[in-house]
């Protein structure tokens, strides 16, 4: 299996203060892939380098085959991103944010038309393509974010606490949109506050101060730390962190 | 294809921005309606009417013509006489301290030249610092004196009125025409640096920047296609501004169209290029607000010889305004509009604001990928 995700030494200094340790990680392609650690851990500083919105001081990484370096360009067009802040524009309707993403992504206007009007399908939200985005409700706006960051069918989708105050019926869902985007063979590195959903990863990983302090799949962590839940394993890992920096 | 792709990329972000600027009606109908209303509210503000004007006379040797000349001035509710001086010299401090707006100087002997038939020289001397109420003053004053004249019983002599101005500044007189082009470089410094700060930093606030750095989008396709749609309201408010001017002041167009519309393409970049240094230094739109009204607003304002005559500001702001776009932008617009000036005459201004736009092209790029790369 080819690696969508291969994480080297990758390390963030701000000044004296190291956001990022020196994390190594392999995310294999199709997998979904948690992204844990409590807030202020490093979790966005090491999206942002893998990403391409942040330099990293050093280490190497390759996204979708491409170094983040030297390829930055190809990265960006492999990927996907939706970030824990809405990510599309109120003032603009369902149909002109498709269009506007589809174009940047180079997609042609049949293209744009063909796939906009099936995720409206599958998202039964065909009826909304005219409404201003910032009339609908906020589940549906995280849906449809996803959606969006979708739509130029990347191999990586990078998903930044996508369910932030989403209810649970609507948190299903939106897992279930990653399970089946994830058999049509994305990747998924998604990062959560929330342990239930960190059970549905296929892997994760528990980022303390800056260091990855677990990484396996669900099963194989909680068997590792002999806890019952992730839940446990996070609050036992993050927890001396939290008292340390107190 | 790389070529196309990017063309497309561009066309959509361009769409998108457009599209932003439509739906916002309220913000769009400001802009363009502004330099219409400024044109016209400005050009009636300075051509305002005057009353309750402070009034002197300089009546060496008074006689019973000076007295009526007198009793005529006070008899307006125009005039308000505020001293009666033996000198002329005794004018000086009055006018100084902004007393005394018109004096009459009355010659000796005025009542003998009269009835003597021989000409008699009334001098008004006018405080024309507020240019068109000075003109009006002057006119006002020079009515009273004819209504005066007109009254008087078998006049022979004839009286002969001697208008003096005495100018602080705007030596031409004419404030609509010299207010104009300072206008049109206020609405353009606000649609480009202004409009672009905000409207970039409010991507930077809703996190939807984030979204466009990580696309393929170049940075110098997110700034161009910001940048585009509000250059082409520019250019609409140029117009307007222009056509407001002669319609309603008939304030004169002697250079060449094309040459105004391309220092303010110019100028407009200038503006624009300082939109995106204020939008990358800035972290929320509330501060690009106040960063493009402190950065490009005042200085186009005060620094820039619209309202107050380079010449007349302190040395330590001759200086400084050097470095203020509009400075050389109303030079050339006053050069091309009043006195029909071409490239020969304005290649200096036109150089250094290309200058400061390549400089300026250089921080923002630099700003911009520094605080997002």
């Amino acid at each position: 299996m080819s690696r969508a995700i291969e994480v080297q030494d990758l390390t963030r200094r701000f000044g004296a203060f190291t956001a990022v340790d020196a994390i190594t990680v392999d995310v294999e392609a199709g997998e979904v892939f948690g992204f844990l650690g409590a807030n202020g851990a490093g979790k966005t500083t090491a999206i942002k380098m893998l990403i391409g919105l942040l330099a990293p001081t050093s280490g190497t990484a390759r996204v979708a085959g491409f170094d983040i370096l030297t390829q930055s360009e190809e990265v960006r067009r492999s990927i996907g991103y939706m970030s824990q802040r809405f990510s599309l524009y109120d003032d603009l309707t369902v149909r002109e944010n498709i269009t506007l993403y589809g174009g940047i992504y180079g997609l042609t206007d049949a293209e744009i038309r063909e796939r906009g009007d099936g995720m409206l399908e599958t998202l039964q939200l065909a009826d909304t393509r005219k409404a201003l985005v910032g009339t609908l409700p906020l589940g549906w706006k995280q849906k449809l974010a996803f959606s969006v960051a979708m739509l130029h069918r990347p191999k990586v989708v990078f998903l930044d606490e996508p369910t932030g105050g989403v209810d649970p019926v609507t948190r299903r869902q939106f897992w279930e949109m990653i399970y089946a985007a994830a058999a049509r063979g994305t990747t998924v590195f998604v990062t959560t506050h929330y342990m239930d959903e960190a059970e549905y990863c296929d892997r994760l990983s528990i980022m303390v101060d800056g260091r990855i302090a677990a990484m396996g799949s669900p099963a194989a962590l909680k068997r590792e730390f002999g806890a019952p839940s992730i839940d446990e394993i996070f609050v036992r890992l993050a927890r001396p962190a939290a008292a340390g920096a107190a | 294809m790389r070529v196309r792709d990017r063309l497309q990329a561009l066309r959509a972000f361009v769409t998108k921005e457009a599209r932003h600027i439509l739906r916002d009606r309220q913000t769009l109908t400001i802009l363009l309606l502004m330099p219409l209303a400024q044109v016209v509210l400005f050009g009636f503000a300075i051509r305002t009417d005057v009353n309750e004007i402070r009034f002197a006379v300089v009546d060496p040797a008074p006689d019973a013509a000076s007295l009526g000349l007198r009793a005529r001035f006070a008899g307006t509710d125009r005039f308000r006489t505020v001293a009666t001086v033996p000198t002329v010299a005794a004018l000086e401090p009055l006018f100084r301290r902004g007393d005394v707006e018109v004096a009459l100087v009355v010659p000796r002997g005025l009542g003998d030249a009269l009835r003597d038939g021989t000409p008699a020289r009334l001098q008004l001397i006018t405080d024309a610092s507020n240019p068109n109420t000075g003109t009006t003053m002057q006119t006002y004053a020079g009515a009273v004196i004819q209504q005066w004249q007109a009254g008087l019983p078998g006049t022979r002599g004839a009286v002969r009125i001697e208008p003096q101005v005495r100018m602080r500044f705007n030596p031409t007189l004419e404030s609509v025409n010299l207010f104009v082009p300072g206008l049109i470089a206020l609405v353009l410094t606000l649609v480009s640096a202004q409009m672009t700060a905000i409207s970039l930093s409010r991507e930077k606030e809703r996190g939807t920047m984030e979204i466009l750095l990580v696309s393929p989008l170049h940075p110098w396709q997110i700034i161009l296609g910001k940048v585009a749609p509000y250059l082409l309201l520019a250019f609409a408010n140029v117009v307007t501004a222009l056509v407001a001017a002669w319609l309603v002041f008939d304030v004169p167009f002697r250079g060449s169209l094309v040459l105004l519309l391309a220092a303010s393409t110019l100028y407009a970049l200038v503006g624009l290029a300082l939109g995106v240094f204020i939008a990358a230094v800035t972290d929320s739109q509330r501060a690009a607000m106040t960063g493009s009204m402190l950065g490009t607003m005042l200085p186009s304002t005060l620094l820039s010889g619209m309202i107050f005559p380079i010449a007349s500001l302190p040395l330590p702001l001759q200086v400084l305004s050097n470095i203020v776009p509009a400075r050389w932008f109303i030079v050339i617009v006053r050069g091309v509009m009043l006195k029909g000036a071409g490239v020969v005459h304005l290649w200096q201004e036109l150089a250094v604001l290309t200058l400061m736009l390549v400089v300026l092209l250089a921080v923002a790029t630099r700003s911009f990928k520094a605080r997002l790369a």
